[in-house]
């Protein structure tokens, strides 16, 4: 992609280095603070400030639907009852069922689909492109639209898994019932994020230069070998990389659930993120609201950099 | 980039049966993943009626009450009152009229459509105005902590909106920002300027310094060699850029459902709560969600090229 000849490269290196400093107008070092600072104001205004809210509000009892009573310090109480909280530990572990099953389906079928893609087909753009659609919708839209699909009796996820099964349209509600409604969630985000992991792994497949395999040809290893020891561990980091930016995005899962469930039925399908809406916007508890947000914010940051570091490990190997 | 050297009759080449199946694998798989997609689009064009038949129609007359009920409220009025009124003018007034309803008004679907859009084109204006600037000094300058400014910037996604949505909820009440355009442009910018630093870096970074420093040795002045030369180079990068911001902010959907409510709603807050008489409307959901789709699948053909550098933060190229 670069287009830097060794010529220029050597044409820079033989130029004098101060010749930048004997410009005119301004210096680098101010036209670079000059550059940054927009950005940095923009992210301190609506980031970090708020971020900082946040924490105070966390050691306090405010409550936002109350603005005109007394606020009172409660040092880490609130940490301690959402630590302690069983409903938070159930929402913690739906999030993570959730986010495990998506992530798993969307790995298998999503390397599948590139790897095949990678067969270098007739008309394989065309179908690419169509393939890659779903992931480009608003989350909210899709989880209206498919609750429609998912209606008892009339939806077209029914009739069609009635058709394929056997069993009445009716007989079956995938939003409405405990042992269903977590599925219908998982499938419609496997649905819409596939395309994401498989367009990544596809990446990952064409960066394989063919003279390995040539090389694997000529050693007469056999093809599954060859896919065991060259292709799969070369397409690996970009795998990961794959999981984690599902793995940060579906940790933060709100829009779809909250459209296709909104947590129901009972809380069978309560993701951290609509118990954190439930308690900061329906509850009107934010001191408590801030503690689990702050407390959620640490485990994401946390799993992502430790999962970096893993991920440069792998790389580096 | 792959930089294979791979031959006609290469023994990595797979063989045409292999391809073929691939081929009718991969194209069925398509199919499936967008008949969710197709049926939402004839939804649109079903009656109410058609729309939650058992069992699902395939075949059906079209119909456009979907849209008709999507930009209109109607009311119900007495047989008699309709048959005194005079003859309908227009598609819609005629269909509400064999309802025994007359059309009242516009419903909010314009409104919130233009919401979505100026706001989706101002925060994208902003962010990328914005990200242009950081990320040409952080390819070029001498930035002091530099990896842990870029880090900084793209940890700020990492939170979950709902959390960033607490304090911004304060804020905007006491600034008078609430349910207000200009509250969701600066909010949407702050989110989509961490994707424009870190995707419009990797486009400056391919941009070689010679070309500017060149223009420099020719008397051009920093900010005119960025003006003149950067800029331009950048042009595809920048649109790309553009374009993945637009499309978030289009989509997003947990701000706008908690910070708005009436003047600054958006599209998607608003799609999923349009009702009808005695339950959802589902052809005019439908006829909604489709007009709100298409300027997302004209944008997914035009990024097509760089989709997977947009959606990794510049992680992957191609």
């Amino acid at each position: 992609m670069s287009i830097t000849s060794p010529l220029a490269k050597r044409l820079a290196q033989a130029t004098p280095a101060p010749i930048a400093m004997r410009m005119r107008g301004l210096s680098d070092r101010w036209i670079a603070w000059i550059f940054v600072g927009p950005t940095m104001l923009l992210l301190l205004a609506i980031n970090i400030f708020p971020l900082i809210w946040t924490i105070k509000l966390s050691f306090t009892n405010f409550r936002a639907n109350r603005p005109n009573a007394e606020v009172s310090g409660v040092g880490i109480d609130n940490y301690v009852s959402v630590l302690t909280d069983p409903d938070i530990w159930a929402a913690m572990q739906t999030t993570a069922h959730f986010v495990f099953w998506t992530i798993t389906l969307q790995t298998l079928i999503g390397f599948t689909l590139a790897y095949l893609i990678d067969r270098k087909f007739r008309g394989h753009g065309f179908w690419t492109t169509l393939i890659l659609i779903p992931m480009m919708l608003s989350p909210a839209v899709v989880g209206n639209f498919w609750a429609f699909l998912y209606q008892p009796q009339t939806g077209l996820f029914n009739a069609v898994a009635a058709f394929l099964t056997g069993v009445s349209p009716s007989s079956f509600s995938m939003l409405g019932e405990v042992s269903l409604a977590p599925w219908a969630i998982i499938i419609v985000d496997t649905w819409m994020w596939t395309p994401y992991v498989m367009l990544i792994c596809l990446a990952g497949l064409r960066s394989i230069p063919d003279y390995i395999y040539e090389a694997a040809e000529v050693d007469r290893a056999s093809k599954w070998r060859q896919f065991w020891s060259v292709t799969l561990p070369m397409v690996l980091p970009f795998i990961m990389l794959a999981i984690l930016f599902r793995g940060i995005e579906n940790f933060k899962m709100f829009d779809m659930v909250n459209l296709l469930t909104s947590g129901g039925p009972g809380s069978t399908t309560e993701v951290a993120s609509i118990t954190l809406k439930r308690e900061a916007f329906e509850k009107w508890r934010t001191g408590y609201s801030s503690a689990f947000a702050i407390i959620l914010f640490v485990a994401v940051f946390g799993l992502a950099n430790i999962y970096v570091k893993a991920l440069n490990h792998i790389k580096s190997r | 980039m792959s930089q294979g050297i791979s031959t006609a009759h290469s023994v990595v080449e797979p063989t045409s049966g292999t391809r073929w199946f691939a081929g009718v694998v991969v194209a069925l798989y398509a199919l499936v993943t967008i008949i969710p997609l197709a049926w939402i689009i004839m939804t649109g064009f079903k009656t109410p009626a058609d729309a939650i038949s058992y069992p699902p129609k395939v075949v059906f007359s079209p119909s456009v009450e979907g849209y008709c009920n999507l930009f209109t409220t109607r009311s119900r009025q007495t047989p008699e009152y309709i048959a005194s009124l005079p003859p309908a003018n227009g598609t819609c007034e005629q269909i509400a009229r064999e309802q025994k309803m007359v059309v009242a008004g516009p419903s909010n679907f314009v409104p919130r459509f233009t919401n979505s859009l100026i706001i989706a084109f101002g925060s994208t204006l902003l962010s990328v105005g914005f990200g242009v600037m950081a990320a040409y000094a952080f390819s070029r300058f001498k930035v002091p902590l530099k990896d842990d400014l870029l880090f900084f910037i793209l940890s700020t996604r990492m939170m979950p909106p709902i959390a960033v949505a607490i304090p911004i909820y304060l804020m905007y009440r006491e600034l008078g920002l609430s349910d207000t355009r200009l509250g969701m442009i600066l909010l949407y910018s702050a989110v989509n300027v961490s994707l424009a630093v870190w995707l419009l870096k990797g486009f400056i970074d391919e941009i070689p310094r010679e070309y500017e420093e060149a223009a420099m040795v020719d008397g051009y002045t920093r900010l005119q060699a960025f003006r003149k030369v950067v800029l331009p180079q950048a042009t595809t990068g920048i649109v790309a850029t553009a374009i993945f911001c637009l499309i978030f902010a289009w989509n997003e959907y947990a701000f706008a459902v908690l910070l708005t409510s009436g003047e600054a709603q958006t599209a998607p807050p608003f799609i999923p709560i349009i009702i009808g008489e005695g339950g959802m409307d589902w052809p005019a959901v439908a006829a909604g969600t489709t007009l709100f789709l298409v300027p997302i699948l004209i944008f997914t053909v035009l990024l097509r090229k760089h989709l997977l550098r947009g959606i990794t933060f510049g992680a992957v190229r191609k």
